[in-house]
């Protein structure tokens, strides 16, 4: 396929764009592989510069000799556009349509675009699952590090290191592996150090309406929990839900088969317990759940690198499907059934957080905002495709370049810092009373609402921390420069 | 005195509202001003004080195996339950401070006791703080277009109004008296806000005795004068704030509203504001939301759009909007009323007020704001918030929405103003209070944009606020720079004199100690703050908040000294910081040390999982 037959018509003069709280601009608009842009005609300058990939819905209207264009976009701006003549327009919209919907990775954008100040290698290996698994050595001997799906043989959508408990073999793994759906077996995503608790996740086990049993996943769950230990397995659906998942084939862990194990279906209070978590297939609300708790638990979740880190590991290797959930978005009115905004609600639930602790995360709303746009449509490569399977077979590390590497560029990573920081290394524990849960504005309303009083008021926090950082560093520049008055201070203290 | 019939019960439980284990035992005395709540336990002794006139219902409920419980909500929107052992002892309880929470005479409400150490001087000076003749001279007025009148000296002309009341000079005494007879309870069009920069005005007054054909001719000149005095302008706004269907319904009443054809120069707009009733009503239902255990989200959303609470604070917001739009960007002056002119109109006028006017926006023109629109032109405090006993009929939350539409435009321009949320709510439990006299005697945004402002609903709930304060932190932040400007400078001049000479050198050792001594003092009271579950250990760093001034409301000036001892709703906050249960971050001021533990004892936290 090539992109050329997709355009009908590349360029038209005298286009008109209107977009929210913005003055209307004519120009000239031009339709490439990957973008739409449009440049104003008196001065040239670049107006609109959109990934069509962005675009989610395309509603066309037909008046006389011209014609109206709305975009709906993934990141919830809506967009339209007034084109002279019918034809140019029928001929735009279907453009759009047919570029926003080329499903081929290959075919994207981050396979075209090369920033000069970036190399393609740098940001995809920053965060090696070895260094985590380091980190939990120190602490523990019960858990190793298994490549028994190098090959992804075992689980497809499992990356090809996983840790395990130390006490089973890779055999083991590989066949409790056929006894989870997708072969997602119970892996750590997490060790609390404090307790020596751990945080597992899985798919749910293939117990069918014959209620077949496995001996090697009911052994993996077995070692995990001394003797007499009980362990908490959360099922994330309704029990209703997990008892009909019989019916096709899944279900849950009979008690008989998994004695030191409780089954819940909703949450729990703070137990000290190890916990497995599992839905159905284990690649969303399942991550979603591990993914939150770490970070209320770690702290060092909560740094702006330890984050990314947690989303490399807990989302983007663990295999959520961002190819599938992300390919549209809310405007989107055709059948896809596989779409859905999970991650999302996890960046929402962050922000719940960061309003509840606006002193605990090391990185800001604006953080949370590219994350979500960079999922939905993005020049970077890091969430393209399902799992780490296809994006090897598709050379996503090889071809395209890490958001991780460009968000780290000292010149970006600024913009991405809360100037409130500072370590909390205790637990943050988060109210879910309604009262305290609010409208994500700056993410719903990003494009309605006028931002200007809100941005104010952080440029003054930033100028008032930043102030105070400067004068404390001026002050012992002083200090320095009188070493009597020093001596005299520090005596005293 | 004489209405205690039972001044300390023992064994009395304090029960948590969220969660019922965790119950305090201790003993609740009654004195002549408070409830006071004494936890036992030999090292905390928590204390829980209520002021009687924040008591606005008590509830005895039905007898149990553990004891009576007695429900006392307050005006602040806490709500206390106890559980007394006795029916007999919780009845006494109940009796007394049935008749306790509603005094009959002035005399007994507490701003008359309460003595905080100010000399006879110090308190006429805190009168004097707000001057409104100061105020309106600050707006320009009088001028060319504007004067004092004396028409009502000995409140001759209207008992609602004060005895100086600026007028259109083209208004005559005889067409101030005329139009008065016009108005419901002779409030007659007067002057509330004037914009120096286009001699556009802001007038208030009550509704015309219009009824379905009266006319005034005085009443037509008065609105003819106020046009007049705005020469840049042909006609005049008149908004009339109620919904249109209740004015019509007032014309029966041979009230009503203005006729377009009989005054020159108007334009008529309805804005359509609740009454008091339907505002009653609504705060009812939302606290109700607000009390729900464990709601759900739906249940909670539902509860809140269903108790209208947030169209309301809407309509005065665009009533608001409206006045302030006409003025600043039409240039045209705007009369405003409701029915009596005392509530709605009260509100609508401080909003707009608010709006034009940056110097509303600070501490001081806050307090003058209030001063101005609110106790001058007789709003009727004493009524509106039961102040003594009276008609239930007659309370309504005026005031508190009037503060929370200032909430939400703080929300949405946080650095507009000069004031926190705390000043605010500190405000309104002033109001509830009668602590100081002030308010004694009766004398475009769009909807989504409104948020539920949990800080004052779901005030005492502290498991529902954010648990780091950005505004306590940034305190702390400009405290330790200025703080460091200082020293620095310090050791700039030491470094200046020792370049000088070196026989200064004694004088700067001296100098020295001093502050080290200072220093000392502030790092042992770090180690001293030690509260568990502070989370704003970032704050450790700060030593200029010691504890002992970290009170919660110290940042407030409200009442200059003598919060902690004499304001009993501090203490008792400031315990339930303390709170070893609580993850009390609201206030930074404990700074202090770090607990080991990570999770502590706060064990009632859900975890997040819910669904």
């Amino acid at each position: 396929m090539e992109f050329s037959e997709l355009i009908k018509t590349a360029t038209v003069e005298n286009a008109l764009l209107w977009r929210p709280g913005l003055p209307a601009v004519r120009g000239t608009l031009c339709i490439t592989s990957h973008h739409l842009l449009l440049s104003s005609r008196p001065r040239g300058d670049l107006e609109l510069w959109l990934l069509i990939r962005n675009v989610d819905a395309v509603e066309k209207r037909v008046c006389g000799s011209s014609g109206t264009i709305t975009l709906r976009c993934k990141d919830l701006r809506v967009l339209q556009l007034e084109i002279p003549g019918m034809e140019q327009c029928l001929n735009i919209a279907s453009s759009i349509e047919a570029l926003s919907s080329v499903d081929s990775v290959m075919m994207m954008y981050p396979f075209f675009y090369r920033p000069p100040s970036l190399r393609l290698e740098q940001g995809w290996h920053r965060f090696p699952l070895e260094r985590f698994f380091q980190r939990l050595s120190s602490q523990t001997s019960q858990w190793r590090l298994s490549t028994v799906n190098r090959d992804f043989s075992a689980c497809p959508s499992y990356p090809p290191a996983v840790i395990v408990p130390a006490a089973v073999g890779d055999d083991t793994v590989a066949k409790a592996a056929r006894f989870r759906q997708g072969g997602r077996f119970p892996v750590l995503s997490y060790f609390h150090p404090k307790n020596g608790t751990a945080l597992l996740r899985s798919s749910q086990p293939l117990t069918g309406r014959n209620r077949r049993r496995c001996r090697e996943d009911e052994q993996l769950l077995g070692t995990i929990l001394d003797q007499g230990e009980q362990g908490f397995i959360i099922d994330t659906r309704s029990a209703q839900a997990a008892k009909q998942a019989r019916m096709s084939g899944g279900g849950t862990e009979p008690k008989s088969s998994y004695p030191q194990w409780r089954r819940l279906h909703r949450a729990l209070e703070r137990e000290e317990r190890t916990v497995l978590v599992h839905g159905a297939e284990g690649t969303d609300a399942t991550l979603l759940v591990t993914a939150l708790a770490q970070l209320i638990l770690d702290p060092s979740c909560r740094s702006l690198e330890g984050f990314q880190g947690l989303l490399e590991r807990e989302w983007i290797e663990a295999g959520h499907p961002f190819q599938l959930r992300c390919a549209r978005s809310a405007s989107w009115h055709g059948r896809g059934k596989q779409e859905a905004p999970l991650f999302v609600l996890f960046l929402d639930c962050v922000w719940q957080l960061s309003r509840q602790f606006p002193l605990s995360l090391e990185f800001g709303e604006r953080l949370l905002l590219t994350l979500f746009d960079n999922a939905y449509a993005s020049a970077y490569g890091t969430f393209l495709c399902n799992n780490e399977r296809e994006r090897s077979l598709c050379k996503v590390k090889e071809s395209t370049h890490s958001l991780w590497a460009w968000l780290n560029q000292p010149e970006e990573k600024h913009k991405y810092l809360n100037p409130l920081y500072s370590h909390n290394p205790l637990v943050i524990w988060p109210s879910v009373e309604p009262q305290s849960i609010q409208l994500w504005q700056g993410l719903f309303l990003r494009w309605i609402r006028p931002s200007q009083h809100l941005d104010e008021a952080r440029e003054e926090i930033q100028r008032l921390v930043q102030g105070k950082n400067s004068s404390s560093s001026k002050e012992s520049r002083g200090r320095r420069q009188s070493p009597a008055a020093a001596a005299g201070t520090e005596g005293g203290r | 005195m004489e209405h205690i019939r039972m001044p300390k019960v023992e064994n009395v439980r304090l029960l948590d509202r969220l969660s019922s284990r965790r119950a305090v035992v201790g003993t609740l005395y009654l004195t002549a001003t408070h409830v006071i709540f004494v936890e036992n336990g030999s090292e905390t002794r928590k204390e829980t004080w209520v002021l009687h006139s924040q008591i606005s219902s008590i509830e005895k409920q039905a007898t149990t195996a553990t004891g009576c419980p007695l429900l006392i909500r307050c005006k602040n929107f806490q709500v206390i339950q106890l559980v007394i052992p006795q029916e007999r002892d919780c009845h006494d309880v109940y009796i007394s401070l049935i008749r306790l929470a509603r005094p009959v005479k002035y005399e007994e409400l507490y701003c008359f006791s309460f003595n905080p150490k100010l000399d006879k001087e110090e308190r006429e000076q805190g009168w004097k703080l707000v001057d409104l003749n100061e105020e309106y001279n600050r707006m320009g007025v009088p001028n060319n277009y504007w004067q004092i009148s004396d028409v009502n000296r000995d409140y001759g002309v209207c008992d609602s109004y004060p005895t100086e009341v600026y007028v259109p000079k083209s208004a005559t005494a005889h067409i101030i008296v005329g139009s008065s007879k016009f108005r419901s309870r002779r409030r007659f069009p007067a002057l509330s806000y004037y914009c120096k920069g286009n001699n556009a005005s802001i007038c208030r007054s009550s509704q015309p005795l219009s009824g379905f054909s009266a006319r005034c001719l005085e009443d037509e000149q008065m609105l003819q004068a106020i046009r007049k005095a705005n020469p840049g302008s042909d006609f005049i706004y008149v908004v009339d704030t109620r919904p249109k269907l209740n004015a019509m319904a007032n014309r029966a009443a041979g009230k009503g509203y203005e006729n377009e054809d009989n005054y020159s120069n108007i334009k008529f707009q309805f804005i359509g504001i609740e009454n008091i009733h339907v505002m009653r009503n609504s705060l009812q239902k939302m606290l109700e939301v607000c009390e729900l255990k464990s709601p759900s989200m739906s249940d909670f959303l539902w509860g809140l759009e269903n108790s209208g609470w947030l169209k309301h604070i809407k309509a005065i917001m665009d009533a608001g909007i409206f006045i302030a739009k006409a003025v600043a960007e039409e240039g045209v002056s705007v009369l405003v009323h409701c029915s009596d002119g005392w509530d709605r109109t009260a509100q609508v006028c401080s909003v707009a007020s608010l709006l034009l006017d940056p110097y509303y926006r600070t501490m001081k023109g806050f307090m003058v704001l209030i001063e101005k629109d609110w106790v001058s032109f007789g709003h009727k405090f004493n009524h509106r918030y039961g102040n003594l006993d009276g008609d239930p009929k007659e309370i309504s939350p005026v005031i508190d929405q009037f503060i929370e539409c200032v909430w939400q435009l703080m929300e949405q321009f946080p650095c507009a103003f000069e004031f926190n949320e705390r000043f605010l709510i500190h405000i309104q439990h002033h109001i509830y209070s009668c602590q100081f006299g002030n308010f004694l005697c009766n004398s475009q945004k769009e909807r989504r944009e409104l948020k539920f402002w949990s800080g004052m609903y779901n005030r005492f709930e502290k498991g529902l606020h954010p648990r780091q304060s950005v505004t306590d932190y940034l305190m702390a932040v400009k405290e330790e720079t200025q703080q460091l400007e200082e020293e620095l400078e310090v050791l700039q001049e030491r470094l200046a004199n020792l370049q000088k000479s070196q026989s200064g050198n004694n004088k700067v050792k001296s100098k020295q100690q001093d502050q080290s001594k200072q220093f000392g003092l502030y790092a042992s009271n770090n180690s001293l703050a030690n509260t568990p579950q502070e989370y704003s250990n970032d704050l450790k760093s700060f030593p200029s908040r010691s504890p002992s001034q970290g009170d919660e409301d110290s940042a407030l000036i409200l009442t200059q000294d003598n919060l902690k001892s004499s304001d009993p709703d501090l203490s008792a906050n400031s315990d339930q910081e303390s709170g070893v249960e609580d993850l009390s971050c609201r206030s930074p001021s404990g700074g202090g040390c770090l607990p080991s533990e990570d999770s502590g004892k706060d064990s009632d936290e859900a975890v997040f999982l819910a669904g």
